[in-house]
């Protein structure tokens, strides 16, 4: 059972190294930046699928989190703290090895955040404002729902563009790589194309590997179940609002270590990452991946990310993605790559009363 | 599309031509990164189209150091992963000689970085002073800098005796830039700023704002943005009855704003590139020749009018071409070493002198101190800005 | 603050508000009718105002407005046939994705019509700095053309859903849909005809606002978040409560920027909007039987 489950993963790992032979065969090795980019924007696309899809809220600004993640740990690891290089919070926090120093561009002394230690601020922060917007938002459907995401995502667009610690609108700049173990570094450097590539795909690989088990948990029956008639399951005894507010914490997270991710890959990051239209971008390549189906979910953002990200649409990018999601809306609601893989799932025809039902 | 079709059609004879090891043109790559969408979208439209214009008429003429242009043109909506994307592809993939762009400096400073690794010359038409301060040898601008606007409006500000002003600008990187250097310069000049207010790029109403500026009494404001709100903000301002001098910054160098305010227009002060005023320029003034030129084909092939945003699309590839020019040859680091060099070459932005420290090559003389008269651009009489 | 401040302020919320309120009273007409958000509702306003501006360098300006109004509703229409008519029972969450995607494809399809500039039609009475001055406050005329305007549409929309049969089949099918079409109403002809409506009102808006505002290919987006929160603030589907909203809306807006930087304007329509769905989603006027009952 659980080999068969994990089949697909390791078919996806076969899948990268395939692309990265076949790349580097054509000749084209630097397809591969393209690649990682879109691999992170993978983690938000998985993480609203799971909460689309499967526990069926709809989410209209899931860039507000993954713009909340790259900015904190871009906002830590940028931020210089020499001035207050003496004084009470700065030297204990120097003294407990989370700071680094260095020297800045102007060759002035610089002192930040460790970049891991700023992921995992912005893994919290996201965690506890995904909390405190979730429990009222989710209280929400349908239309209500809707605007109530859409606001949180505008807001969190006008705080980063009004705030000039933030950059306003010229973003942040000159974000370090953030070195992991080994050896290796988030990093856009060229050289270090290859291994971040893999990097950012391992990072994909392990997301699919926890969101394929969740949802053929316990968890997943108990989303499926909110999704198909969210009285009836809480009638059944499924504590539903706690299991949408967690799905949503988590699908908010997984935004926002792409989030960080990207942003040391990039070096930068600015508003756009946390506009309106990204949300909408991420909502419709959810829906052409068929909302509840987390591999043509994952394959369709590759694809429309990695082309969108090479400039192939040209000056109607935004055009594209609206159209996409109007044609997908209108004919094929359940999305292109649908059916097959979610029948093959134990769904919702086996219904309750079932070994393992909640 | 065009620029793709021309592309293309490149690439297949280029192939054909070489399976059958004929004879063909040489082309040299130029990549351009530009915000022909999105919030920058009337800096990038004009400078797209400049360029494109520009790499027509060089190459009808010859081509740059022998070898016709092959322009690769993207467009970055203003978003800064897009522009080091394609920072990244135009340096590893499509190999090109230099980068021209992007319009904002957000995006600049992103990808400043990468054109320094790849060894490329990078000529951005956004105006921050950070883009070459710290100098990246390869990083140029062709834009003026906000400081020698600001330094500009003070001095005129001084001559009318004005001492306390409002500032108000919009939050987009043109504003905030604008906004920086107001505020850092003001105290120099014995200005204070009493009021200071930044309001949304889409804004469409600025009533409440210009209501407290007027609370505040102040003796003349500036307006720092490149949006249609530069235009509501005057119209605003006369309506409730704030007759005090208005200053824009360089952003109002477009017709169309001075038009869509009307009356509210007359007598705004701004300093800008002799551009709007070419008309009126003497006839041995050094720019003159560069200016009408440019304006007269962008006019005519567009059909709208000229703005100077366009001019630095312009003067970047002026740039390149003389710099090739000099180095004899299109060797990169020969031609940045020449472009470091270049001095007294005359664009649509000003006569521009690089030197090793000084990547902007402009200085306070590249603005002219303008007002609006009768609807029109006119030198402001009293200027004794230097020529 | 003085009193001819406090006025100023007052006029200034009165004009951003009015403009909330016109773009809510389209929302409310098609959620009335068929129970969608349409979000491409401020892509009425925009086209009104580029029409208006095109078909003025052709015709005398009553006759370019009547024509964008007139394009802009047949737009309306024809969206509602080709988008929304032929959907089999379609779940909430397809439709607002549907118009998401409509008011995308309009706005890119005036990009690429228009261009990216700014456009407005010559102020109807005056010229950019002519006001009517009641002591030390100041109005511009077109001030009182959109004011005006919006009254005469609120008024004739009353008068269309209270006298004219047609109108009572549109009230007919908001309030039952089954129970209209055994009466023999077409609903589905309502739903077009609501759509057209709403097209018709918020194009007028439009014409009336750009000598203030301009309009630009991306203008529709910002409007309708705002026409949005007005129209929840002031109950989904009531329309004059939406007027009250808009104004209070505006009004609110307008004074925030004597306490807080202008740049955070909009988040406070926005968290006002979060209150009120979290706190009261009913709305300050609507019924919360209503709301509750209110079909998804």
């Amino acid at each position: 059972m659980a080999s068969r489950r994990n089949l697909p993963i390791v078919a996806m790992a076969l899948v990268v190294i395939a692309v990265h032979l076949l790349a580097a065969a054509a000749g084209k090795p630097q397809y591969l930046t393209q690649l990682t980019m879109a691999g992170y924007y993978s983690l938000v696309i998985v993480g609203l699928t799971l909460l689309m899809g499967y526990t069926g809220q709809i989410s209209m600004g899931h860039a507000g989190f993954f713009a909340i993640g790259g900015y904190t740990s871009g906002l830590l690891t940028t931020y210089n703290l020499y001035s207050q290089n003496g004084e009470m919070p700065v030297s204990m926090l120097r003294s407990t090895g989370l700071l680094v120093a260095g020297k800045d561009l102007y060759g002035a002394d610089l002192l930040v955040v460790r970049p891991w230690a700023a992921c995992v601020v912005a893994l919290l922060v996201t965690l506890g404002i995904a909390y405190l917007v979730g429990k009222p938002v989710l209280k929400l459907r349908g239309h209500y729902l809707a605007m109530a995401t859409l606001g949180f995502g505008t807001i969190v667009y006008k705080v980063v563009l009004g705030s000039s610690v933030l950059g306003a609108a010229d973003g942040i700049s000159d974000i370090p790589a953030f070195p992991l173990f080994a050896g290796l570094a988030v990093s856009g450097k060229s050289v270090l194309r290859t291994q971040n590539y893999y990097l950012a795909w391992a990072l994909v690989l392990v997301a699919m590997l926890l969101l394929t088990n969740l949802i053929h948990s316990r968890v997943g029956r108990a989303l499926r179940a909110i999704h198909g008639a969210e009285d009836a399951a809480d009638a059944m005894g499924v504590d539903t609002s706690r299991y949408k507010l967690n799905m949503f914490v988590l699908s908010a997270v997984l935004a926002a270590l792409g989030g960080v991710f990207l942003t040391h890959y990039n070096g930068g990051i600015g508003p756009s990452e946390a506009s309106i239209m990204k949300s909408v971008r991420y909502v419709a390549i959810v829906a052409v991946g068929g909302m509840a189906n987390l591999w043509g979910a994952l394959i369709m953002g590759v694809l429309l990310n990695f082309l969108s990200l090479r400039g192939s649409f040209g000056s109607y990018d935004d055009a594209v993605f609206g159209l996409i999601l109007l044609a997908i809306m209108l004919f094929a609601p359940d999305g292109l790559l649908r059916a097959e893989l979610v029948r093959r799932l134990p769904g919702l025809r086996r219904g309750f009363g079932q070994k393992g039902a909640p | 599309m065009k620029t793709l079709g021309i592309t293309v059609a490149f690439v297949f004879t280029t192939v054909l031509g070489a399976g059958a090891l004929q004879a063909k043109t040489p082309t040299v790559k130029i990549g351009a990164i530009f915000s022909k969408t999105g919030p920058a979208a009337n800096l990038g439209g004009p400078e797209a189209r400049t360029l494109e214009m520009v790499v027509e008429e060089v190459n009808k003429k010859g081509g740059m150091g022998g070898s016709q242009i092959e322009l690769v043109l993207k467009d970055s909506g203003s978003s800064p992963e897009k522009a080091i994307s394609f920072a990244k592809q135009l340096i590893e993939e499509d190999k090109v000689f230099a980068i021209i762009g992007p319009s904002t400096s957000g995006e600049t400073l992103k990808i400043r970085a990468i054109a320094e690794e790849g060894k490329t010359i990078l000529l951005s038409c956004a105006a921050a002073e950070a883009i070459v301060n710290p100098v990246a040898s390869y990083v140029f601008k062709v834009a003026p800098s906000d400081s020698h606007a600001a330094r500009r409006i003070f001095e005129q500000m001084k001559k009318m005796g004005i001492a306390k002003i409002g500032l108000l600008s919009s939050n987009t990187g043109f504003g905030k830039a604008g906004k920086e250097q107001v505020e850092k310069l003001a105290p120099s000049f014995s200005i204070q700023i009493v009021a200071n207010e930044v309001y949304e790029k889409e804004a469409t109403d600025l009533t409440a704002l210009v209501t407290k500026l007027k609370a505040a009494k102040v003796q003349a404001f500036i307006n720092w943005s490149i949006e249609p709100a530069q235009a509501i903000v005057i119209k605003n301002a006369r309506q409730v009855g704030l007759s005090v001098p208005i200053f824009q910054s360089h952003g109002f160098g477009n017709i169309q704003y001075a038009k869509a305010a009307g009356p509210a227009a007359e007598g705004v002060i701004f300093p800008a590139s002799r551009l709007l005023v070419a008309d009126s320029l003497p006839a041995d003034d050094k720019q003159k020749p560069v200016l009408l030129k440019y304006r007269q084909s962008y006019e005519a092939r567009y059909k709208e009018d000229a703005s100077t945003f366009g001019g630095h699309a312009h003067d970047a590839l002026l740039l390149l071409g003389k710099a090739v020019e000099k180095a004899g040859t299109l060797d990169k680091e020969k031609v940045r070493a020449a472009l470091e060099n270049l001095q007294g070459v005359v664009g649509t932005a000003g006569v521009f002198n690089f030197s090793a420290r000084d990547h902007g090559g402009l200085g306070m003389d590249a603005f002219e101190m303008q007002t609006v008269k009768n609807g029109k651009f006119v030198v402001l009489g009293d200027t004794a800005g230097k020529k | 603050m003085s009193l001819d401040l406090l006025f100023q302020y007052l006029v200034a919320g009165i004009t951003y508000g009015t403009i909330y309120a016109i773009v809510a009273i389209g929302f409310n007409i098609i959620y009335n009718t068929t129970g969608i958000i349409n979000f491409a509702q401020g892509e009425f306003v925009m086209l009104g105002g580029m029409l208006g501006v095109t078909l003025h360098a052709l015709l005398p300006m009553p006759l370019a407005i009547a024509g964008a109004v007139i394009a802009t509703m047949l737009v309306g229409a024809l969206i509602e046939m080709l988008f929304i008519r032929w959907l089999r029972r379609p779940s909430v969450l397809r439709l607002i994705i549907i118009t998401i995607g409509l008011s995308i494809a309009i706005r890119e399809l005036a990009l690429l019509l228009w261009g990216e500039g700014v456009r407005a039609l010559p102020y109807f009475t005056g010229t950019a700095v002519s006001s009517l001055s009641i002591g030390d406050v100041h109005i511009s005329p077109q001030v009182l053309w959109v004011l005006g305007l919006s009254a005469v549409m609120v008024a004739a929309l009353n008068f269309i859903f209270a006298r004219t049969l047609l109108g009572r089949q549109m009230r007919a099918c908001a309030c039952n849909r089954e129970a209209a079409q055994l009466c023999g109403i077409s609903a589905k002809n309502m739903v077009t005809l609501s759509f057209v409506l709403s097209a018709g009102i918020g194009a007028l808006a439009g014409c009336a606002i750009s000598p203030i505002t301009y309009v630009q290919y991306d203008s529709g987006t910002s409007l309708a978040i705002k026409g949005f929160t007005v129209a929840i603030l002031g109950g989904l589907g009531n329309s004059m409560a939406a007027i009250a909203a808009g104004l209070l809306l505006g009004i609110l807006e307008s004074f925030s920027i004597w306490v807080m930087p202008a740049a955070y304007k909009d988040v406070i329509a926005i968290s006002i909007l979060l209150l009120i769905l979290f706190v009261r989603p009913s709305g300050l006027f609507g019924n919360a039987e209503a709301a509750r009952l209110k079909d998804y």
